[in-house]
């Protein structure tokens, strides 16, 4: 390690203010406090409140995004060699196989987007001076998990340019942004390449070679509305632990309580956006199946099992900076996040509601959290007139 | 005042100013953020964008000269009911000659013909210019506005129609080789939020260049 800290004590000079590449002072800072603890200390007065920095934040969040991961890599392996073995080519398949066949699928998804949307704030952080955040850590490893396994390479790239810059670079980069870039990007590629996004071919690797074969997501086929698409049939536990098709890491419900149970522990997502969230779904879900008029409303309770509900829930609508900021504004924000996206999904037949939802959530958290400050302040208002009202007549 | 103005040169710098400023540092988009929605809803494709221009062009110059002609004969409590009337009357005029010659384009334009009435920027110009200034000066003035607005508009419609369609001026211009490689048109490019995010894009990277023109907050 002495070797490692020489290094770059003996480039430093020439980054720092007055050096031969000044310009290039935010990336040489970057990987300096990536292999070192920066010894920065505040000139003044500080406020800190817990040892946690954005960078081991970060890192509890992408910890917690691995059971979803890996489980997404088996999946993708999965599906693909169900398939071979339905067409008959292939008459079995081992655990490993599977996984490893995952992994070499998801590996270029992750590469891409991280070179990318590292790139997008390498350049941003240059142009305007300031240092490179901790921020698309976190963004790179939920893009990867939201898309579709055979989603061609470069239409991620660009998505990823346009989120990186319109969902939080002009807003002032990581802890500026109203809208969770994540999402920003998915839902780019579903408005610009819905081909891609959507349908029976794309959840499946490979899938869009072979005739004849589906691998359409529940919630498309309940969503195309004729019971005799419905060419598969899956189980409850099948929903709950992910043997069904869909992006690459929301399959799997256990995997993403797995990942909600270590957000919650480390204190790092808010657990009454999550469990708003699922009370919102759940009384909607249970209105649907009294009104009970088409196959997606019977879905009932499953609907919280299926889709990007979990994932979205547990990983987006918690974004620390893009959610309501009060606690009761989180009851409110994640209420109507889990009411809104069930309500769409059924009404719209719009397998996306929940990408859709939290991006609008994202606009109205200020708007919520200004109410819930202002009905505070009100109240405190009211307790002292009424005080002083009390003192006067006594 | 007037004899002041006669013996102005035509193109007197600050004449010149009147038909310059407003593609830059005065864009009547960009800048005055006016004309918005037909920024929004008529730049899909090129062509229509340009007819669009061409219109607002005809219609702001005209119109401008007629208000100014009248500027001083104009009671100003009906100046409104004035100025809808000529906008009224050379809209209609456009909007027959587009139906007789150009009647593809007239269909995609649709209403949004009729409504250059409405355009903010001819009523913002015919009150903030024209009411106060000569005919000639109203003349520029009407063009350069136009212009501007033009010049953004074909931006946008650039963006979009190349991205969106792969094409310009409804001829494809993205070679099939590229779409045989796995290219696919944006479809996002179709929609109107984008030709906000484009619009919102064009102002961040003209004030990018021009640091004057960034609000003091």
């Amino acid at each position: 390690m002495k070797f490692l800290r020489d290094a770059l004590d003996g480039i430093k000079p020439n980054f720092t203010s007055g050096g031969k590449w000044e310009k290039w002072n935010p990336v040489f800072e970057t990987f300096e406090t990536f292999l070192f603890t920066p010894d920065h200390v505040t000139t003044s007065g500080s406020h800190i409140r817990d040892g946690v920095d954005i960078k081991r934040l970060m890192t509890v969040v992408v910890l917690a995004l691995f059971p979803a991961l890996f489980f997404g890599m088996y999946n993708i392996g999965y599906f693909h060699f169900e398939q071979l073995v339905a067409l008959g080519q292939q008459d079995s398949y081992t655990f490993m196989e599977a996984f490893l066949f995952g992994l070499w699928k998801l590996l270029p998804i992750i590469i891409v987007s991280y070179a990318v949307g590292l790139g997008v704030e390498f350049i941003f952080a240059m142009f305007y001076g300031h240092s490179i955040h901790e921020g698309y850590f976190v963004t790179g490893m939920l893009i990867p998990l939201i898309v579709p396994v055979d989603l061609p390479l470069w239409m991620l790239a660009v998505s990823i340019v346009f989120g990186v810059v319109i969902g939080k670079e002009i807003f002032g980069g990581t802890g500026m942004n109203i809208l969770n870039p994540a999402l920003v990007v998915r839902a780019f590629l579903f408005f610009a390449y819905p081909t891609f996004m959507s349908g029976d071919k794309v959840w499946v690797a490979g899938a869009s070679e072979v005739d004849g074969m589906s691998g359409a997501t529940i919630l498309g086929q309940l969503g195309s509305g004729a019971e005799a698409v419905v060419d598969k049939t899956y189980s409850v536990m099948d929903m709950f632990l992910g043997f069904i098709p869909g992006s690459i890491g929301e399959t799997s419900t256990l995997a993403i309580l797995i990942g909600a149970v270590m957000l919650l522990l480390a204190g790092v997502a808010s657990w009454r956006i999550m469990l708003s969230g699922v009370i919102g779904a759940a009384i909607m879900s249970a209105l649907f199946v009294l009104w009970g008029a088409n196959p997606l409303m019977d879905f009932g309770f499953k609907h919280l099992l299926v889709g990007g509900f979990a994932f979205g829930l547990v990983f987006m609508a918690t974004d620390p900076v893009s959610a309501a900021q009060t606690n009761t504004g989180k009851w409110i924000y994640g209420f109507l996040i889990g009411f809104l996206s069930i309500l769409l999904r059924v009404l719209n037949g719009f397998p996306e509601a929940v990408m859709l939802v939290i991006l609008l959530l994202n606009v109205f958290a200020p708007t919520i959290d200004h109410y819930v400050v202002q009905a505070s302040v009100n109240r405190r208002n009211k307790r002292v007139e009424d005080k002083i009202k009390k003192a006067l007549s006594a | 005042m007037s004899d002041v103005e006669e013996k102005e040169a035509l193109f007197s710098k600050k004449n010149r100013q009147l038909l310059i400023n407003p593609l830059d540092s005065d864009n009547p988009i960009t800048v005055q953020v006016l004309g918005i929605c037909s920024a929004l809803a008529i730049t899909v494709k090129l062509e229509p964008a340009i007819v669009m221009s061409l219109s607002v062009l005809f219609v702001l110059s005209a119109g401008n000269v007629i208000i100014s002609l009248m500027r001083n004969i104009i009671p100003s409590r009906i100046r409104i009911i004035v100025q809808l009337v000529v906008v009224a009357a050379l809209v209609i005029l456009v909007d027959q000659v587009l139906k007789a010659y150009l009647f593809d384009v007239s269909k995609q334009l649709s209403v949004f013909v009729g409504l250059i009435i409405t355009n903010c920027i001819v009523m913002g110009r015919f009150e903030a210019f024209a009411l106060g200034n000569t005919p000639w000066k109203s003349f520029l003035d009407g063009i350069g506005n136009s212009a501007g607005y033009g010049l953004i508009l074909v931006v946008i419609a650039f963006i979009r129609e190349l991205f969106g369609s792969g094409a310009l001026m409804g001829q494809q211009v993205i070679p099939d080789s590229f779409y045989d490689a796995g290219y696919a048109n944006n479809g996002m490019m179709l929609l109107p939020p984008m030709a906000l995010i484009v619009v919102g894009v064009i102002i961040w990277v003209q004030r990018w260049f021009n640091p004057s023109l960034e609000e003091a907050n």
